[in-house]
């Protein structure tokens, strides 16, 4: 039996979207408000197995051309790399530090190094869950056959 | 600075493999080559004010609450190492190039190498010996690599094994051994456990941190009997061979006890140890490379015999601490002959190696027995194994005479060492290092003339071999040219490079370091030349006569056998052992689990420190708290009888978002986000996992078991109901969340969960991340990379 999935590929094209926003918007907002970059890294990783569960694995590598285990590994080396960064300046090692700016439309805003420092944490989260569960499915689709 | 000189080839490396699929081949090797070439020039602009006993220092604080700084300091010993790591590396980078055949990958091979560079590097230049020991560690996971560069040959893979078991066994002990310096010092620096050192003789540890410390210094050296790793690590490529084992990495023991002689020298044991060591390794080693067939192992065990002779030289030299005078001048010698003979031993056996390289790549085979008459088809191999091998003999117009020489005269010396019996004693180290010279002759002659004279082996696979390529023959002709250089010019390295060295190792040395001559006229050192070079030439025209003798060695006494047995001995004791607990049951690992926490947690807590449950001040609980608490027993106690395993994931489900929608009551926002997320990606997790899963069937178990089960069951929720009530009235330490409530001004963070993950303990969700990674990597290759059935293994396609 062939399985019509139209509704479920028309509304996973929607809901993903707003999955990434809701994402990024939490990898932003951890600073002050709950969220921060394991959080987002795993809302984010969960829209991308949203998409890989309903289309199948190729049509989705097409559209995304991203190698996740590549991407956990850039984001463990941004994790280290924004660690030792401080050693250079003088700094003990995961020294983070805060500023405040004004920006152009954001106004008043504080721009902290604990983001790259996040952001590397969100990449590894994101690279490793997908790249979890994709070798998992794929290893179990040939196991069938 | 010195920093950035060591991170440059990882930088390199990093770099290689991220362009690798842009760019030519070729290319990757030049990249990687202009690395070496641009650190030598950097480092030898610091060799006239290194002369002139200055020394450059860079200090980072990384762990400054335990005084641990990654200080880098480059003096007269590091300056001579640092100069053959890169100038060696350059010159095998460049051999390399035209080496490689075109089906080896050029990105791993300089990743790898360049990896190394960095890790010697840092091994020389460290001053912390924390840092010291991770770089140690480096290098030998980079030769690891290195050697099982071919890793689809089976002895390739077991030689790196080899190697990197028996090194990192003398790392670990090297490592126990620093722990107690820093013990006895209270200090991690090299400088300052070196000054501390000398007053320190009656300290408790004083001899066991000795005893580690050389440990590790002969594993990495290949001193007997840890020497056998090193003719397996043969089975790497030639430049490999040339660069690691025999140039720098196993030189990296010899520098770590020339630079702990300051420390330890003057101690009567670490003298004998160290003279005793050398001496049997440079007998042994020469002895063992006479029977050898195979080109690469003779140069091998060649390279372990000449490592304990630089040995013997730090031994005998070590005594240079405690003593004045003349006595003081006659031991400095020594240890001015190991620097001397180590920069001697780095060019010509690189050349040697290379050579070999040559031979091996233009005949296809390196086996002595079908080798012959090369000399008409390779005639400047041919000169190039001349004046290595002779350098190696100790003949003279090749620098090889002059430290063979000196290091004879430094052997006879220690017969007036001023102890019983020191004459007799003295008379025997002559004559074994007498005769493990004679051994050298011979082999040397062997290499040579058993490779590029004769009548060559012509059978029907037989090619006309033809000369090598310009780019193979550059790199040894310039170690050939500084074989001949050093010979007529050894004062200008004796004085910018080696004195300088010197007065690391011995305070004032430079003024005590000899000049070195060809000539001494005629004394008891020339004639033992002479003996030498005559009784060898016999040996060698006569070695059909005495060579089969060898077979009669027994096999099964050798410490390669006894390794072997260990290994496998303690390979089928661990099988043993695991597969009694490890059945691959899931419910008995909860049952191990769940007993050691009850055990851990629960008794430890009862007998420590009686528990107090009180319920003093409790908060009110709301309905919607109490339903969600029956919807959660409920769906706990509906698990045990579910009929199949979707209703049992659905309800485990029930049970993960309801703790989600607790976080949200008791206003943990954090945590009730990331609690619902993981819910989703386990389940589709469960789902994918499906069809691994065998079929769902209720096990039958007998009456004592289930009742085990049961108990286990109810104490482990017992435990955690107790902990969970007794928390609130725990005081035996203070709490430390007042400490985080000065994240807004500490870290500009109001959302205190995230300044603790991002900033507080930011090391911990660093490693974390890693370990996240290290996970990931792991389930991709165990699912991915399985051998399918009756597949080859895969390390074998």
């Amino acid at each position: 039996m062939k399985i019509n999935d139209v509704i479920l590929k028309t509304v996973v094209k929607g809901v993903v979207l707003i999955i990434l926003t809701l994402s990024i918007y939490l990898f932003l907002s951890g600073h002050h408000t709950p969220g921060g970059g394991f959080i987002g890294g795993l809302v984010m990783a969960s829209a991308f197995v949203l998409l890989f569960l309903t289309y199948d694995v190729e049509t989705v590598s097409e559209g995304i051309p991203i190698s996740f285990k590549k991407m956990s590994a850039v984001g463990v080396l941004i994790s280290v790399s924004s660690a030792t960064f401080p050693i250079f300046l003088g700094q003990p090692f995961l020294s983070q530090s805060f500023g405040y700016f004004d920006l152009p439309i954001f106004g008043k805003t504080e721009l902290a190094t604990v983001t790259i420092f996040e952001a590397g944490i969100a990449l590894t989260v994101v690279g490793v869950v997908v790249n979890i569960i994709l070798s998992i499915s794929e290893g179990s689709n040939k196991w069938k056959a | 600075m010195l920093f950035f000189y060591i991170v440059l080839p990882l930088f390199v490396a990093v770099g290689i493999t991220l362009i690798s699929s842009k760019i030519r081949r070729d290319l990757i090797g030049w990249v990687a080559f202009s690395v070496p070439v641009i650190l030598f020039a950097l480092f030898a602009r610091h060799i006239p004010s290194i002369a002139s006993s200055e020394s450059i220092q860079t200090t980072f604080s990384w762990i400054p609450t335990y005084g641990i700084d990654l200080t880098f300091i480059l003096d007269g010993l590091s300056l001579i190492f640092v100069l053959l790591i890169t100038g060696v590396g350059a010159l095998v980078i460049l051999y390399s190039i035209f080496y490689l055949s075109p089906t080896d990958s050029f990105t791993h091979f300089y990743t790898y190498l360049l990896l190394f560079m960095t890790a010697m590097l840092g091994v020389v230049l460290s001053d912390s010996i924390i840092v010291l020991y991770v770089f140690w560690e480096l290098t030998s996971i980079s030769s690891f690599l290195l050697i099982a560069f071919w890793f689809h040959r089976k002895n390739s893979r077991n030689g790196a094994i080899k190697s990197l078991l028996i090194t990192m066994t003398g790392g670990f002990a090297m490592l126990a051994g620093f722990l107690m310096l820093h013990v006895m010092t209270g200090s991690f620096s090299v400088r300052t456990i070196l000054t501390e050192l000398p007053q320190l003789t009656e300290h408790a540890l004083f001899y066991p941190a000795m005893a580690l410390v050389l440990l590790g210094a002969f594993t990495k050296s290949a001193q007997f009997p840890f020497h056998i790793w090193l003719p397996d690590a043969m089975e790497a490529p030639t430049p490999v061979s040339a660069y690691l084992h025999s140039a720098t990495m196993v030189k990296a023991g010899i520098y770590l006890i020339a630079r702990f002689t300051p420390g330890f020298g003057g101690d009567m044991y670490w003298f004998w140890v160290i003279t005793a060591v050398g001496l049997v390794t440079l007998f042994w080693g020469s002895f063992n490379a006479v029977r050898q067939n195979d080109l690469k192992a003779l140069l091998a065990f060649s390279t372990i015999s000449q490592l304990g002779l630089i040995m013997t030289l730090l031994g005998i030299g070590s005594a240079a601490a405690n003593v004045t005078g003349e006595a003081k001048a006659l031991y400095t010698f020594a240890l001015f002959t190991a620097l001397f003979h180590l920069v001697n031993h780095s060019t010509f056996k690189g050349a040697l190696f290379m050579v070999v390289g040559i031979v091996d790549h233009q005949v296809g085979t390196r086996d002595l027995r079908r080798l012959g008459g090369l000399m008409r088809f390779l005639p400047i191999t041919f000169g190039l194994a001349i004046i290595g091998s002779f350098s190696m003999a100790g003949l003279p117009l090749f620098n090889g005479f002059l430290s063979k020489e000196m290091f004879l005269t430094a052997v006879l010396s220690v017969s007036e060492l001023p102890i019983p019996g020191g004459a007799q004693l003295g008379w025997f180290i002559v004559l074994v290092a007498w005769a493990a010279s004679l051994f050298t002759f011979v082999y040397s002659m062997i290499l040579v003339f058993r490779t590029f004279t004769g009548r060559p082996i012509i059978d029907e696979e037989y090619k006309i071999p033809q000369e090598a390529s310009v780019g193979m023959l550059i790199p040894p002709s310039i170690l050939a040219t500084l074989v001949i250089g050093l010979f007529f010019f050894p004062t200008i390295l004796s004085d910018y490079l080696l004195k300088p060295a010197i007065d690391v190792l011995v305070d004032g040395g430079s003024a005590l370091a000899p000049d070195i001559y060809a000539w001494h006229g005629f004394n008891t050192e020339l004639y033992l030349t002479v003996a030498i070079i005559a009784l060898g030439s016999l040996a060698y025209f006569l070695l059909k006569k005495w060579r089969p003798y060898y077979q009669y060695i027994p096999s099964e006494w050798s410490f390669n056998n006894l390794f072997r047995k260990t290994l496998s001995g303690y390979e089928r004791l661990g099988e043993r052992v695991t597969t009694r607990y490890m059945n691959g049951n899931l419910p008995s690992y909860f049952l191990y689990i769940f007993s050691f926490f009850i055990i851990a947690v629960g008794v430890t807590w009862f007998v420590v420190d009686p528990i107090a449950v009180t319920f003093d001040s409790p908060s009110s609980i709301t309905v919607y708290e109490g339903l969600l608490a029956v919807v959660m027993a409920a769906a706990a106690v509906a698990i045990l009888f579910a009929q199949s395993r979707l209703t049992a994931i659905l309800l485990n489900g029930v049970l993960g978002f309801s703790i989600a929608i607790f976080f949200v009551f008791f206003r943990a926002p954090d945590l009730a986000l990331t609690q619902l997320v993981i819910e989703a990606v386990t389940t589709v997790l469960f789902l994918v996992c499906f069809n691994y899963l065998p079929e769902w069937k209720v096990e039958k178990l007998s009456v004592t078991k289930k009742v085990r089960n049961g108990l286990i069951a109810i104490l482990g929720g017992l435990t955690v109901t107790i902990v969970g009530l007794a928390v609130n009235n725990y005081s035996k330490f203070e709490s430390i969340s007042s400490y985080y409530e000065g994240s807004y001004e500490l870290a500009g963070g109001r959302n205190i969960v995230n300044a603790i993950l991002g900033d507080f303990r930011a090391f911990d969700t660093m490693l974390e991340g890693l370990v996240l990674f290290i996970a990931g990597i792991g389930v991709f290759t165990l699912i991915r990379m399985r051998q399918k059935k009756g597949a080859e293994p895969r390390e074998n396609q």
